[in-house]
């Protein structure tokens, strides 16, 4: 068949597609069309007119209509409702079970320097020094003084919006950091987890040295919760990615970092939903100088019981449905 | 590595032929989008600027989500092409060259930060150079690509010519140049179309715009149009 009597027995089915195509918004318009189908032939004319050499300007001008057509018919389901429900209630807390052990050394490479360094700074007046700068010491320490009052709750509530946003910024762009540098055969995120666990272990020693216990505490563990467990957990999505190319296993690298990323986000949606939540706690509760240090201490310590149980008991029965 | 083209096979046996996009205009790109960002945070900031403090809490977390889900929301909501890549004629797809999905898109664009290090995305163009279709580390661990964004082409009115069959049976080769210089009589100048109708003068005995009239008779002829 020459190209011009091919152009012009399929012209109308390709321009009928075409228009389909491009009305994607207000398909009222257009004629009902069955996209499979048309996708189909329209492969098959493709086939054709490359078989029969047909000029370069048609040929692209049906993959590009081919390409269109096959965005359309592979397009991927967006996120399910029932998807999310299902993954917080089950897939978030499984995915961080099976993946327990690159959890524990993430606590590990968090905890470990944490211990030491609050152990330290608590026996020894000088090591804060080589983790924060004199000033930084100096801000930390007014900030949690008992004998100064700016904690409390004359800190009116558009400071809290504002710590709000300051958290979400700083402390989520943390997480992602921590668990993005895991791609750099996992050194970032191992960077971001020793260089937090330092931080936060010199800030505990040093103010409980200091003594300002009543304050500090009552304000930490609350959001500390979900915050120290979300940053543990990123790093350990990151070290999923990092593992995946020091150790590819059986697969290229490239497959091995793709299947890994897969695994990881599995964690790291959860994670940045507790970030929120931390978020939202050290802003609106933990700051709030009115509520009894008691009440604090003990809300946080159920915070921590129920994360903890979360993680180890939620989705266990899926877990051994699957099993039998 | 000159040769950009992905290829990709598709279920029904088809080949899906893209360009992958090189580090330059993603660069430019990125700049164009950095540009608009900030746009918005300044729009943002003098909108919420009466509200005090309350309105810097909402500010920065506006800034978190520009940061981190600008390129996100883009790529998946407007066709793989956030606003810079659009004025570069790129788009993000998944290495099928499927439309990228939401969790492809947002793993490539958390893991930028790798790719941003140490500094000025080194770590990131590195990867594209030495990766066969300039994939950045995010691009590897979610598996998408940079490709150009094919322009629409209308299609060419060709010369009138009445057709006229060729003298003789032609290779495909020599059908396929004729036909390429019919549809070319727009791209190149009746001057040059002439020059080259003038090289076969050995075999159609012509010269000149006769020569070229012609050959577009026979083009025209192959193209399967009869007298």
């Amino acid at each position: 068949m020459k190209q011009r009597d091919f152009e012009n027995r399929y012209r109308d089915s390709w321009e009928q597609l075409e228009a389909w195509l491009k009305a994607d918004r207000n398909k009222s318009e257009v004629a009902a069309l069955d996209l499979p189908v048309a996708y189909r032939n329209l492969c098959q004319q493709l086939a054709m007119a490359k078989e029969r050499q047909y000029t370069n300007r048609l040929i692209d001008h049906l993959n590009q209509l081919v390409m269109a057509a096959h965005h359309r018919v592979y397009r991927q389901e967006t996120l399910r409702r029932k998807g999310w429900l299902h993954y917080l209630l089950a897939g978030f807390p499984q995915a961080v079970r099976a993946n327990s052990r690159t959890v524990l050394l993430a606590t590990a490479l968090f905890l470990v320097p944490g211990l030491i360094l609050g152990i330290g700074t608590y026996n020894n007046d000088a090591l804060v020094y080589a983790v924060m700068s004199p000033d930084q010491v100096m801000d930390f320490e007014s900030m949690y003084d008992p004998s100064n009052r700016v904690l409390g709750r004359e800190r009116g509530s558009d400071t809290d919006l504002f710590m709000f946003g300051f958290y979400i910024k700083n402390n989520i762009g943390i997480a992602f950091r921590t668990f993005a540098g895991g791609v750099l055969f996992g050194l970032g995120s191992i960077f971001f987890l020793v260089f937090n666990g330092i931080y936060i272990g010199a800030a505990f020693g040093h103010i409980t040295r200091v003594g300002f216990i009543s304050t500090f505490y009552p304000f930490v563990i609350g959001h500390g919760a979900f915050e120290l467990t979300a940053i543990v957990l990123a790093g350990a999505a990151g070290l999923i990615l990092g593992r995946s190319l020091v150790d590819p296993g059986q697969h290229q690298r490239t497959v091995a970092l793709r299947l890994a990323a897969v695994e990881a986000m599995k964690i790291m949606y959860g994670t940045f939903l507790m970030l929120v939540i931390a978020a939202f706690l050290e802003a609106f509760w933990s700051s709030s100088a009115s509520t009894p240090i008691a009440i604090k201490l003990g809300v946080g310590a159920l915070f921590w019981v129920l994360v903890f149980a979360y993680f180890i008991l939620a989705g266990r029965r899926e877990d051994a449905n699957h099993a039998n | 590595m000159l040769d950009t083209t992905y290829n990709v096979e598709t279920p029904e046996g088809i080949d899906l032929r893209a360009r992958a996009a090189g580090p330059v205009p993603r660069i430019l790109a990125y700049a164009v989008d950095v540009f608009y960002r900030s746009l918005i945070l300044a729009a943002i900031g003098m909108g919420l600027f009466f509200a005090g403090f309350a309105g810097a809490g909402i500010w920065l977390v506006c800034a978190f989500l520009l940061e981190w889900f600008y390129p996100v929301f883009f790529e998946v909501m407007r066709r793989g092409q956030t606003p810079g890549k659009k004025s570069f004629g790129l788009m993000v797809v998944n290495d099928n060259l499927t439309p990228v999905s939401w969790s492809a898109s947002i793993v490539r664009n958390l893991l930028r930060f790798a790719d941003f290090m140490p500094f000025a995305y080194a770590t990131g163009v590195i990867s594209m150079t030495l990766g066969r279709h300039f994939q950045r580390l995010g691009d590897l661990a979610a598996g998408t690509l940079v490709i150009y964004r094919e322009e629409e082409k209308a299609p060419i009115a060709l010369p009138d010519t009445t057709p006229l069959p060729p003298p003789q049976n032609l290779r495909q080769q020599d059908q396929q140049a004729l036909v390429s210089l019919l549809e070319r009589h727009e791209d190149l100048s009746e001057a040059r179309q002439r020059e080259l109708a003038n090289l076969l003068e050995p075999i159609t005995r012509k010269k000149d715009s006769d020569a070229l009239s012609y050959l577009r008779s026979v083009g025209s002829w192959l193209l399967g149009g009869r007298g």
